[in-house]
């Protein structure tokens, strides 16, 4: 067993084992956590495909970034674990049910003759040169340049989702409006009073 | 030799000045006032005449004219146009349409005084008069339709001129729906006339008819012509402006109208469309044996029968009315028998003395304040005497009494008859030479029971009864001399002087005429005139008349109890003479009553239940039936949706596994 | 060598597992919001798999694109929970039923 192979399936049943506990452990800042071991793992595993740009985009965006996007809303929300977690077990039966029978279907298929070992080689592993990341971009800019410009349109659109979806005035809160503060203008705020000299009371100064 | 430059500017002038006239008599009225209506009106249609006449002239010295006037649509290569086809045909029937157009006019302005539609009557029957000149100028099938469709809906309006009468619009209804029937048939007609020649044009059409004759249709099961298809079409629709038995229920009725209507709608000019159609269309009626049999069978049964219910109808205008339905049927049968001549000359004499009569008929009913029961009638020649001796005129012209107009046009129909070789044709002679006896009773009973005898109504009344203003008289006067002499003069040149020259086409075959004119010429040193006038003296038809005029006498004159005991012995033909035949009944149970109650099933069953009910309704029903059921399926949750995509894709690959 | 297959029955299995997830975890909006990320991931596995198997660039664009869609997807995803969160005060998909028929 070479050392790729060992990596592959170390990796493999690491991220079985994590994404089996994501689904299945009670508490959701555990099953988020799992989910960074499932990613990380996976992560790993693309490292073996040679996609080593993937991998780390997976590493910093997933990890790095959604995943702690769902911890700090797990943490946020108030939730009641105990009514979320009633018929948990109602469903199993079914849903491993229909989930054994798909992943028996699966690898009745995926082990025919159409993705063995020699139909499909595995080709040879590029030198230390090749960069994965120069071969993706050299592909995504000019190929792809346009999709490449949608996909950056779909992110704007979803920070902008995000904002306006969360985005609320609490009645309660103090704040100030920026444009009201610059649109203000003397005449609103100071008034001119025309109006003639008090007299000095009579009298000396020094009283 | 042409006596205006441009005629065709002429042609065109006739109709319009007509529909001018319409226009502004209808539509200013009541700027324009009654007086200056009536002068609008009169003035157009004089012109009109007046133009006809020199048309007439033009035409007789040999300037023919057929072209297009103008092409207002095309539609799949199928030209629709605007023309005039002017031949002796179309000249002659304009000069009797504008003259009994004119003469009816001013008589009007008598009858109708005091009447407050005044401005819109003068505006309806100048329209009539524009109709009816398109119709029998035009020189294609689309644009006759539209002169007929036009006479029909002026018509229509004249018959419910007095619309707060019920009688009057169930008359005019009546009428509208009938002639709807024939125009139906008509209709069809000119469509089987587009599909076999591709074309409206008459000229076209009858240049390829020969060529035509042997294409044949099935219909029923049976195989048959098609030129014989178009003819019997285009008939129906004649029978419904002709009122041709069956479809004659409306004329009777229509007598509902003002008479000046019924003198020219009704008399003269309307209902001689369909005898003019179907001699314009000799060219294609000639080419069928089958559909001449059927016009003369239905000529001749009108001729007969309809005369009969004449001998008992006690209304003064529906005598004449029943008499004009008989004498079409002469027509109709001439037509039949293919001496066309005959038929339109006879339409000639009888446009003139059936429009004397009418108006006369007028004038007595004006006398006696619109009382129309000739029981109350008689005793009236001394107070009207130009009345009386014009409607004598006209009785004599009708009957058929030489040398009146009548005799020479209905003597060479029944001729005509005689010679044909058609099947019906000895029945037809049959039913014209019994019909003249009828004819001459009916006559002289309106004459006796009217003009002589004792008067029947009040004494005030008779004695208010005085003669007509002379807007009334002069055109009885005027309608009276043709009525007298247009039969001695046209009768040698019309029948048989080649006077229609092309306008009509014979084949040698069925030319009745020629044999006429072959028995005529057998004597010579006379004139054709006096040798008719001799032989007729002996003829059955004369004979006939004359003792037609005796038993009317004896009725009427002499011993006036005879026809009540004589209605009580015949108590059954009475009784349906009196319903004629039952037609009206019979249509108002099947068809009237039959068709409101297929209606009542169309809208109940149909309508209410099939397509609103399980249809429109049903669908929706359907929909949100099943929309109840399955909106269950909705349940809200997002994991059964994402169950439902889970399990779809479990189908999938399942399904893939199983093909695969 | 570790041939294609394993890579795609390793996808599968991270699939059916996500499945698995959205069955049990029904309830909890959070914990469906990851399976589906998890189910993403199957498919991205797939797609990295084939990508270097058939040495096709391809195949890690759309893995690159299909990362971006689920990130977009995960913020507003979030972002409704919180909505929802803050006006029912609950993440329970039962009490989400506004689309029932």
């Amino acid at each position: 067993m070479t050392f790729l192979q060992t990596a592959f399936y170390f990796f493999a049943a690491v991220m079985v084992f994590a994404a089996t506990m994501v689904i299945t452990v009670r508490n959701p800042v555990k099953s988020a956590l799992f989910l960074v071991l499932t990613f990380f793992s996976a992560a790993c595993v693309w490292l073996t495909l040679e996609a080593e740009f993937l991998a780390i985009v997976l590493v910093l965006v997933y990890v790095g970034a959604v995943m702690v996007l769902f911890l700090f809303v797990v943490m946020m929300l108030d939730i009641n674990l105990a009514r979320l977690r009633a018929g948990f077990t109602g469903y199993l039966p079914i849903g491993g049910l229909v989930a054994v029978l798909m992943v028996a279907e699966l690898i009745f298929i995926l082990t025919g003759d159409s993705f063995s070992a020699d139909n499909l080689p595995r080709p040879e592993g590029h030198g230390g040169s090749y960069s994965n990341t120069r071969q993706l971009g050299s592909v995504l800019y000019t190929f792809y340049v346009y999709p490449f410009e949608i996909a950056a349109i779909i992110l704007l659109v979803a920070i902008i989702a995000a904002i306006v979806l969360t985005l609320r005035k609490r009645p309660d809160t103090k704040y100030l409006n920026p444009a009201d503060q610059v649109s203000v203008r003397r005449e609103d705020r100071v008034r001119l009073v025309k109006m003639p000299a008090e007299r000095r009371h009579s009298g000396n100064w020094s009283s | 030799m042409t006596i205006f430059e441009h005629m065709e500017a002429v042609y065109l002038t006739v109709p319009l000045v007509c529909l001018a006239a319409s226009a502004i008599a209808g539509v200013f009225g009541p700027f324009i006032g009654r007086a200056g209506a009536h002068w609008i009106a009169i003035l157009g249609v004089a012109i009109s005449c007046a133009l006809s006449v020199v048309v007439y002239i033009d035409v007789l010295n040999g300037n023919h004219f057929n072209g297009v006037v103008y092409t207002w649509g095309v539609t799949g290569g199928l030209p629709l146009e605007i023309g005039f086809l002017i031949d002796e045909l179309s000249a002659m029937m304009m000069v009797v349409v504008t003259f009994v157009s004119f003469m009816v006019h001013v008589y009007t302005v008598g009858y109708m005084h005091g009447d407050p539609g005044y401005q819109r009557f003068f505006s309806y029957i100048s329209l009539f008069t524009f109709a009816m000149l398109m119709l029998v100028m035009s020189n294609n099938f689309l644009q006759l339709f539209f002169g007929w469709e036009g006479v029909g809906l002026v018509s229509y309006l004249l018959i419910g001129f007095w619309f707060e009468k019920e009688t009057a619009i169930y008359a005019s209804l009546k009428a509208f729906l009938v002639n709807r029937v024939g125009d139906f048939g008509f209709l069809l007609g000119i469509a089987a006339v587009v599909y076999v020649f591709g074309s409206l044009d008459y000229a076209a059409v009858f240049a390829t008819a020969p060529q035509a004759q042997d294409m044949t249709v099935s219909i029923l099961g049976g195989e048959m012509g098609w030129i014989t298809v178009i003819c019997l079409l285009l008939f129906v629709g004649a029978m419904g402006k002709s009122a041709q038995v069956p479809l004659h229920v409306w004329l009777p009725d229509s007598m509902e109208g003002p008479t000046p209507i019924s003198a020219l709608i009704h008399a003269a000019t309307m209902v001689t469309a369909g005898i003019f159609m179907v001699a314009r269309m000799s060219p294609l009626f000639e080419l069928s044996e089958t559909a001449l049999s059927v016009v003369m069978i239905i000529g001749a049964l009108t001729a007969f029968f309809m005369a009969l219910i004449g001998m008992v109808q006690n209304d003064i205008k529906r005598v004449v009315a029943y008499s004009t339905l008989s004498q079409l049927g002469y027509m109709t049968v001439a037509l039949g028998a293919s001496a066309y001549a005959a038929g339109i000359f006879h339409l000639g004499t009888h446009a003139f003395f059936k429009a004397l009569l009418f108006l006369a008929a007028g004038s007595v009913i004006i006398a006696l304040h619109h009382e129309q029961d000739m029981r109350k009638m008689g005793g009236l020649k001394k107070a009207m005497p130009i009345t009386f001796i014009t409607a004598w005129v006209g009785t004599l012209a009708l009957i058929g009494f030489p040398p009146f107009a009548g005799f020479f046009s209905k003597d060479a129909i029944i001729e005509a008859v005689h010679a044909s070789e058609l099947a019906p044709a000895e029945f037809a002679y049959i039913a014209l030479v019994a019909g003249t006896f009828v004819t001459s009773f009916y006559s002289f009973r309106l004459l006796f029971l009217t003009f002589h005898g004792k008067p029947r109504m009040s004494h005030e009344q008779f004695a208010r009864a005085k003669e007509s203003p002379w807007v009334v008289t002069l055109p009885l006067v005027f309608l009276a001399i043709p009525s007298m002499i247009v039969g001695a003069i046209y009768f040698e040149p019309m029948l048989f002087g080649g006077f229609f020259g092309d306008s009509l086409a014979v084949l040698p075959e069925h030319d009745t005429l020629a044999v006429l004119a072959s028995h005529h010429h057998g004597v010579h040193g006379t004139s054709l005139v006096s040798e008719t006038i001799m032989r007729g003296l002996r003829a059955p038809p004369v004979i006939l008349t004359v003792a037609g005029f005796l038993v009317a006498w004896l009725f009427y004159i002499k011993n006036p109890e005879l026809p009540k005991r004589l209605a009580a012995t015949f108590g059954a033909i009475h009784y349906a003479l009196m319903n004629k035949y039952g037609f009206d009944e019979f249509n108002d149970i099947v068809f009237a009553r039959g068709a409101r109650a297929i209606g009542v099933v169309f809208w109940k069953v149909v309508d209410a239940f099939v397509i609103d009910g399980v249809f429109v309704n049903g669908t929706a029903r359907t929909v949100g039936w099943v929309s109840g059921a399955i909106r269950h399926i909705q349940s809200g949750y997002i994991y059964h949706y994402a169950f439902a995509m889970i399990i779809g894709l479990f189908a999938l690959i399942s399904w893939h596994l199983i093909t695969a | 060598m570790i041939p294609l297959s394993h890579y795609l029955i390793l996808g599968a299995v991270m699939f059916s597992l996500s499945v698995i997830g959205i069955f049990l975890n029904r309830k909890n909006l959070v914990i469906l919001l990851m399976s589906i990320e998890l189910m993403l991931l199957a498919v991205n596995i797939n797609f990295v798999a084939f990508s270097h198997y058939l040495q096709d660039m391809a195949g890690q664009v759309f893995v690159f694109f299909v990362l971006t869609v689920a990130a977009a997807e995960s913020a507003i995803g979030l972002a409704i929970l919180i909505v929802l969160f803050r006006n029912k005060h609950s993440i329970n998909v039962e009490d989400v039923d506004g689309l029932k028929g």
